[in-house]
């Protein structure tokens, strides 16, 4: 059964997380943490988000998230960002009901199968709301 | 001496009959929060069903029978701990409860300390910390050594006439360990300072005694010792209580009411304003019937032989590493592990895929996890229902978590 939550895509990010690290210059930082297992995660963005950098601590579903979400928003314009944001917390929030669309979420829809884990939404979630928090100190609206 | 018929004892918890996601439950979680047996939830509903009314305040039959079976269970919660009297026992809702109402009554002020531990729940932690902010009051505390006991080194310097509460837990949440808390006790008393223990998980596990104990106050929760939420207990020796200010107000802690002024009912009463939780209450007079009745050393020597097993059989599997005392002497049934390279979330989530539940994170003692340099650890927790092939059943788990994360 956690075959679903478990797919390859999200194991191979967390195994080998692509942008990880901090960099400098950036225009806005976030740092979040889920207060009940402790995991963290902080994003920065360029103003152009020309770079999305992080770094974090905790479980795979997280940390293969944030490596996805730099993946999928790394270069894109804050409309863009906007759109494939808001996709992925409504996938997310969608109790496994939601179909994703893979023009827009690429590997984001391995996460599909997270949505049906209640516990595990909030892994998943973190480093989206980070980047949120990031884009908005940047200037940039990145959620309706 | 006797021994635990844990095949009979399974008999009393329905719910250890479960399937999860298509596996017989194995129920590692006890720690978190006991599974309960039908002798409890039977008086429970039977409260319900058959003597319901408020207590303490009603002429009628339903009422006196109800505070009767509430003043019951109070007495034979002081006699499983051995205190001198019921009205040594105060309920609360919860350890949590109980710890605030002491943090919250302690006439402190600046220059005063209070004294706690790394090892401590954050419930034992966040109330003295709050306290100190409000009064001016400094808090210290123990720090834990590698091996995962109290490190004692500094006792003298941390506890001295400045000290005005010791407040330690008795048995670690997440180390497992029992800490023999005697020349603590002894140095806390030397200087005029109170002890408080956190009992929340010694209590429902150890045979405990809280004249042989040493300690002022103790606090434990009933959900942990086969009992419902909602109910806990403070106790305090007589003269300790005696001098303790109401903490919440309100009915039933009062002795008489003017426009003016109020003067309050002795302990326990004046710690229980408004109406308290009575079912639970009753309910837990029944899971500590049921725990005598099986008797504490029993299910002691059950928790060391499961302990024991688990320490052998976690230590023989790669990659895994196990925090707290090795060997089960001065450690209770609540082991905490680390698979390396792979995160406790995940960890717990493929194990529940085989029906084994355990806790993953912080375990409320965020403090003990930066002390050991992890952000997070799983934990395993045994009680007298447990059995050492849900512990083999563990060991697979933990062969499939690595299988799943390539370890």
């Amino acid at each position: 059964m956690t075959d679903q939550l478990y797919q390859e895509i999200i194991l191979d990010h967390y195994k080998h997380p692509h942008g990880r690290g901090l960099r400098s210059p950036y225009a806005g930082e976030a740092h979040h943490v889920n207060p009940t297992c402790g995991d963290e995660v902080t994003v920065r963005v360029t103003g152009d988000l020309s770079d999305i950098s992080y770094d974090g601590l905790g479980c795979s579903i997280s940390q293969a998230s944030a490596s996805v979400l730099h993946e999928l928003l790394t270069g894109r314009t804050p409309a863009e960002a906007a759109r494939i944001h808001d996709a992925f917390v409504e996938l997310m929030q969608g109790r496994g009901q939601v179909q994703p669309d893979e023009d827009v979420l690429g590997d984001g829809v391995a996460f599909a199968g997270v949505a049906r884990y209640p516990a595990r939404v909030k892994c998943a979630l973190l480093p989206w709301m980070a980047f949120k928090d990031a884009a908005a100190r940047a200037g940039m609206e990145v959620s309706a | 001496m006797s021994t635990l018929d844990v095949a009979a004892v399974r008999k009393d918890f329905p719910i250890l009959g479960r399937e999860i996601n298509g596996h017989p439950l194995v129920y590692l979680d006890s720690a978190n929060t006991s599974q309960k047996p039908v002798q409890v939830l039977d008086v429970m509903r039977g409260y319900w069903e058959r003597h319901n009314a408020n207590v303490s305040r009603s002429v009628h039959t339903l009422g006196t029978e109800s505070t009767t079976a509430y003043e019951d269970a109070r007495a034979r919660i002081a006699r499983f701990i051995g205190a001198a009297s019921p009205d040594e026992v105060v309920f609360t809702k919860n350890s949590t409860e109980a710890i605030n109402l002491v943090a919250h009554t302690l006439p402190v002020g600046p220059g005063d300390e209070i004294v706690i531990s790394e090892m401590e729940h954050h419930s034992n932690i966040v109330p003295w910390q709050l306290l100190c902010s409000r009064t001016g009051a400094t808090l210290r505390w123990f720090g834990v050594t590698d091996d995962g006991l109290l490190d004692e080194s500094s006792l003298e310097s941390l506890i001295t006439q400045r000290t005005r509460i010791v407040s330690l837990v008795h048995m670690s949440n997440i180390l497992g360990t029992i800490n023999d808390v005697s020349r603590i006790v002894a140095r806390a008393h030397e200087v005029g300072a109170l002890v408080l223990l956190d009992c929340s998980q010694s209590v429902p596990h150890l045979p405990i005694d809280v004249a042989t104990l040493g300690a002022d106050l103790i606090a434990f929760t009933g959900h942990k010792m086969l009992g419902p939420t909602g109910i806990g207990v403070l106790w305090g020796r007589a003269a300790v209580l005696a001098d303790m200010p109401p903490f919440l107000a309100g009915g039933s802690m009062i002795e008489t009411v003017t426009m003016e002024r109020t003067t309050y009912a002795p302990p326990p009463a004046r710690f229980e304003a408004g109406t308290p939780p009575i079912a639970e209450a009753i309910a837990l007079g029944a899971a500590v019937d049921y725990l005598s009745a099986l008797g504490m050393d029993a299910i002691h020597r059950h928790e060391q032989e499961l302990t024991a097993y688990a320490l052998k059989t976690l230590a023989d599997l790669p990659g895994v590493r196990v925090f707290g005392p090795g060997g089960p002497e001065g450690r209770g049934g609540t082991v905490s592990f680390d698979v390396a390279g792979v995160h406790p979330h995940d960890v717990g989530q493929i194990l529940d895929d085989l029906g084994v539940e355990v806790r993953v994170g912080h375990h409320c003692a965020r403090p003990v996890c930066a002390r050991f340099g992890v952000a997070a650890m799983t934990r395993a927790s045994f009680y007298l229902y447990t059995t050492t092939e849900e512990i083999d059943a563990l060991a697979r788990g933990i062969e499939q978590v690595r299988k799943v994360f390539g370890g």
